[in-house]
This record gives structure tokens, sequence and C-alpha cells, in this order.
């Protein structure tokens, strides 16, 4: 697969994905970009290797099993599998890959989109309450209002492609904001820009109107 | 068998004679050197001992009984036990839906190459060597952002380190580990 993913994801999430520690919304951020994108997934697969050395390091973290544990846990296996075998699932050409698809149920056609004014749409994921997960459609050429963020927020594109003041963005992009970042993404011309959004607090729009809008869209 | 790969080797060893012998005496071995260590990570995770003990026999069972899905030429055994254990943390613990990326359709379908094999082994030797030669407080920082279960800036709070300093000595953790790869 040919690849041209030129902004990834950072060390830190990559990191609190393999531990297990990242909120629901970020874990699909994770989950969405490293299906696309082979580098992520071979550093993610090197911190999965950080964890499963640190759970090896001699005698560091160990707290005795219960007497007769062991015989119980074969009466568990001659039990039977528990959880089901997961079905790999494989998007094909699909805007949508497999964990989003998870979460829409279904492809594009199944999301349920929500205008938020000047033609820009949303649709907001169910994920755990600790961050919101939504994608975003901004038509060809529109500008997503000025925002500054409180927390952090990631938003990588899967159709079309968006610019801002720094960089462009196209499909496997992610573009990481902090409380620092105040920009003004724009779509590109030629094509509806669909992103993935991310965030572990509700972004702030400047204006007044905005922030009226706010309370209702849940932006 | 060559150098220290040999207990990666070996537990590789016990995976396979698992899968096609269902063989309990593998599994005890595999047993009493894991679970342990999963028990330890689920409480240092927030789990009560009762709960830890419980899924540690849990995710050992799912070793068992996932043990064809096992691929030696891309996890050590310690980490595919730990992502299980992850896995269980998330949904037992956090109580999260927890999506996966797709699958590359890699899956061990065929017997693997022995080489592959033996290289990413080695190479586990080598990340686990690099980690226990970790510097005391950079050693701790990685272990509190794996076992703790705790965010950055949990961390923050719990050592009284600034976030700006947690970072750059993980990031200085990271950056020994990889040179210590190459």
């Amino acid at each position: 697969m040919k690849q041209n993913i030129k902004h990834h994801l950072t060390d830190s999430i990559l990191m609190g994905y393999a531990a297990g520690t990242l909120p629901e919304a970020f874990n699909l951020m994770v989950a969405t970009h490293v299906s696309l994108c082979n580098e992520c997934r071979a550093r993610l697969e090197g911190f999965e290797a950080v964890g499963g050395e640190m759970l090896d390091q001699p005698a560091s973290n160990e707290v005795a099993m219960d007497a007769g544990s062991l015989a119980a846990t074969l009466s568990l296996i001659a039990g039977g599998a528990q959880d089901e075998i997961r079905v790999p699932r494989v998007s094909g050409s699909s805007v949508l890959p497999g964990p989003l698809q998870d979460y829409v149920g279904g492809d594009l056609d199944a999301i349920q989109w929500r205008g938020i004014g000047m033609g820009v749409k949303q649709a907001i994921l169910p994920t755990s309450k600790d961050a919101s997960a939504r994608l975003l459609f901004i038509p060809a050429g529109a500008a997503m209002p000025d925002h500054g963020h409180k927390g952090l927020e990631m938003t990588m594109v899967l159709q079309g492609a968006f610019q801002d003041e720094d960089d462009y963005f196209s499909r496997g992009d992610v573009e990481v904001a902090d409380s620092d970042t105040h920009h003004t993404p724009v779509a590109d011309i030629h094509e509806d820009c669909i992103c993935l959004a991310v965030t572990d607090a509700p972004l702030q729009f400047q204006g007044l109107l905005p922030k009226i809008a706010q309370r209702f869209a849940r932006i | 068998m060559q150098d220290n790969s040999g207990a990666r080797m070996l537990w590789v060893d016990h995976m396979i004679r698992i899968r096609d012998h269902q063989d309990q005496a593998a599994f005890a071995d595999l047993f009493g050197h894991f679970a342990p260590r999963v028990k330890g990570f689920l409480m240092k995770s927030g789990a009560d001992a009762s709960l830890a003990e419980e899924c540690a026999q849990e995710v050992l069972a799912t070793c068992w009984h996932k043990a064809h899905m096992f691929d030696p030429t891309r996890a050590s055994v310690a980490t595919w036990i730990f992502t299980i254990a992850r896995n269980r943390k998330i949904d037992v613990l956090r109580k999260q839906r927890r999506p996966e990326p797709e699958d590359l359709g890699w899956g061990p379908e065929q017997e693997p190459d022995q080489a592959d094999v033996m290289a990413l082994q080695q190479e586990s030797e080598q990340l686990g060597q690099a980690i226990a030669e970790l510097p005391p407080a950079q050693r701790e920082l990685i272990e509190k952002a794996y076992f703790g279960d705790l965010s950055h800036s949990e961390i923050a709070e719990q050592t009284g380190l600034p976030l700006g300093t947690i970072k750059s000595r993980i990031r200085l953790a990271l950056e020994r580990l990889r040179h210590a790869m190459k």
C-alpha cells in the first residue's frame, strides 16, 4: 500500500494506547490512524513490546496467585472460550476505516450528520465521557470557525484535505493541537473534507454567536 | 537456540506445545511465570486483589484458547500476554469499548520462518536488557506510565514533578531504549 502520511501520532498517545490508559475517544483515533498508517502501527507495536518487557522484568511486579489458582484456570479453560474471537474487519476502499465503521454502524451513508452552520456538519460518536469523538464535514473551500482549545485535540483527515496557517493535511494525516494553538483550518477546494476529531475538552469558539451555538451543537 | 534469547524462545516453544498438544505442563509453567505478573499489573492499575486474581486467570485462559493466534515473528510471549492483560483491564476496570486497528491479515497461517522468530525474540531480549539498565528515575516513570494507569499529568500530580520534566524524562528514556536497540 502506498503511504503518503506526513503527520503522525505522538509518542505519548501511542504509549497511552499501548498501556491502555487513554480515554475511549483517543483510542478510537489511534485505532483509525493505525489502520491507515504502517509507520505508526510499527511504532505502536514497539510501545507494546516495552509493556511486555516491563511485565517480564524480574520480580518487580509479581503478586502471588491464590492457592488452587492453576486448577481453577484449567477448569475455566475446560469450560470453553469466553470472549468470541473477533472477525477481522477489512474496510477495503471505504472512506471510513474499520474501527470507525464500528462506531458509525456502517459506512459513509450511515453517518447521521447535523448541520452546525456555514455548511459544516458534524456527527458525535458514542464514547466514554472523559473525551469526545466526532466526524466533521467541511464543504470544499470552506473554513472552520476560528477556535482555541482547552485540552488536547487531534484531527485526522479521512477524505479531501485541509490547510491551516502552518501545514497541509490529507488522508491519514493527524493534526495535533493543544491550548496554545489558535488556528483556522480551511478545506481544500477540490473536494469536501471529512475528518475525525477527538478532544478531551470542549472546543472554544471565539465570538459571542458561536458560543451560543456551541451550547446547542455540543462542539 | 542462541545466546540469551533462550528464555524467550522457551516461552515460544511453550506456546507451540499448548497450541499443538494442549500441553498442560507447558501451560502450568507459563501460568507460574506470567499469572503473578499479570495480577500485579492489574492491581497497580486499580483492581482489588480478588478482581485481579479473577482477571489474571481469565487472561491466562485466553492464552490457551487463542494460542493459535500468537505470532512469534511479531511479538514475544510477554508482549502478547501484556496486550491481552491490557485489553482485559480496559474491558473490566475501565468498562470502555475498545477500538482496535484493522487487521493486516498477517495471521500466522503457515508455520513462521524460524530465523524471523529468532530475530524478533532476540530484539525483545535486547529491549528487556535496555529497560533493566535505565536509570531508576526514568524506569520508574515508564513503569508508572504503563502500570499505574496514569496519564502524564496524573504522574505529575503523584510525583510532584512538573509535567515538562516528566515528558522530557520519558522521551529521554525512549531515546535510550531506541539507541540500545540499534
